[in-house]
């Protein structure tokens, strides 16, 4: 069977040195994603558990799969123990345990503030199917926003047509592509499909691997760039997303806008699952206070 | 807040900017759109504020171009009934 050069690294993760037994308010956010989806657990302000899983072909399931990753090896912590879940996503409505759906672009931006700390003020997600530019006050609240959802280019479903193209595992297309002397210029198409042609044209040229995809990734970097003038650059800055893992992006990106990112401490793909917990939390909050 | 609805392809930027700080939700641009591209309510952006604010519906979004293109001839441009009709000059467009 051939290998599939495309399938990235899935994880989970528990604090261990925390006990969501003492906790008052425990909630939850899941964000279905086109490409991946992501649970996290929070118990009060704290980030306690998560998960990050391929959504795949089973898109309707995938809320309650990626819901239960998160929830083992959490000392016995179950579903209805977890007070406020809020979805998010493109599949947010196929979370059928959640009270609420609230769009991405708003948990992004909480979720970054979380990850990243209150200097962050741009955000630049860059996802399976979409490139979000988000710009955020100190308390996460959206000031500004600019998405392309209509177009693959700077997406991880572009990097995953290089991975086949290529035949090199998507984990180890950022660090291959650093591997060049010189760097080439960029692919000229700005289209996968077309770029991906090019590509097939470079190779047959002699072109080694590696400076191809130094090529895509300058593409890919200048795709984005121009996405996120159009709402300007206010730092702190931080990216978020799968192809924040990609080095050979998050450099080639850091030179063109002249701006180094804020260093990730969290898996950089659980950030709308992390705004949406803590949307969670002020929604439960929320209705304490009401009841007062 | 500063919201852009649309999208960038390889033909161009399409974005249509609503900034909700501005707006108050009186709905001027829902009845002035030919394209009922506009509609009133809980802002989607932001799930905490209590007014309601003017977005764009979400099945317009991605043909902006299309949707708009009965405003906006080659030649002999109109001034836009969307931007006309806001009293808080809270629509622009990017194109």
């Amino acid at each position: 069977m051939a290998e599939e050069y495309w399938r990235w690294t899935e994880s989970r993760w528990t604090d261990l040195g925390l006990s969501w037994k003492g906790g008052e308010i425990i909630t939850a956010g899941v964000d279905v994603g086109s490409v991946s989806s992501q649970a996290v657990i929070m118990v009060d302000s704290r980030l306690y558990a998560y998960a990050n899983t391929r959504t795949g072909s089973d898109s309707p399931n995938s809320a309650i799969n990626v819901m239960n990753w998160a929830l083992e090896d959490t000392d016995g912590l179950t579903l209805d123990k977890i007070q406020y879940t809020v979805g998010t996503g493109y599949g947010r409505v196929n979370v059928p345990f959640a009270q609420r759906a609230v769009t991405e672009i708003a948990c992004h931006a909480r979720g970054a503030n979380f990850m990243y700390g209150p200097t962050v003020r741009t955000i630049l997600d860059m996802g399976g199917q979409d490139c979000k530019a988000i710009h955020c006050d100190d308390k996460g609240k959206v000031t500004n926003f600019l998405m392309n959802d209509k177009c693959a280019a700077g997406t991880g479903r572009g990097m995953e047509v290089f991975a086949d193209l290529l035949k090199v595992s998507i984990n180890d297309m950022g660090e291959l592509s650093l591997q060049v002397e010189e760097e080439p210029p960029p692919v000229s198409s700005t289209c996968v499909v077309f770029a991906k042609s090019e590509a097939s044209g470079l190779l047959r040229a002699g072109w080694p691997k590696e400076k191809v995809l130094a090529a895509y990734s300058s593409a890919m970097v200048h795709r984005v760039v121009s996405l996120l003038e159009r709402i300007g650059l206010e730092e702190d800055f931080a990216i978020t997303g799968g192809i924040a893992k990609n080095k050979g992006v998050v450099l080639r990106l850091e030179k063109e806008l002249g701006v180094k990112a804020l260093e990730p401490k969290y898996d950089t793909q659980i950030a709308g699952a992390l705004g949406a917990a803590l949307f969670a939390k002020a929604l439960v909050e929320k209705e304490k206070g009401k009841k007062k | 807040m500063i919201a852009n609805y649309g999208y960038k392809d390889g033909s161009g930027d399409f974005f249509i900017t609503i900034d909700t700080d501005k707006c108050d939700g009186c709905g001027a641009c829902v009845e002035a759109c030919p394209a009922q591209a506009f509609e009133v309510g809980e802002d989607p952006n932001d799930p905490l504020r209590e007014d309601p604010a003017a977005f764009i519906v979400e099945a317009v979004r991605k043909k902006l171009k299309y949707a708009c293109a009965r405003c906006k001839p080659v030649t002999d441009r109109p001034p836009l009934p969307c931007v006309q009709a806001c009293p808080a000059e809270a629509i622009s467009h990017s194109w």
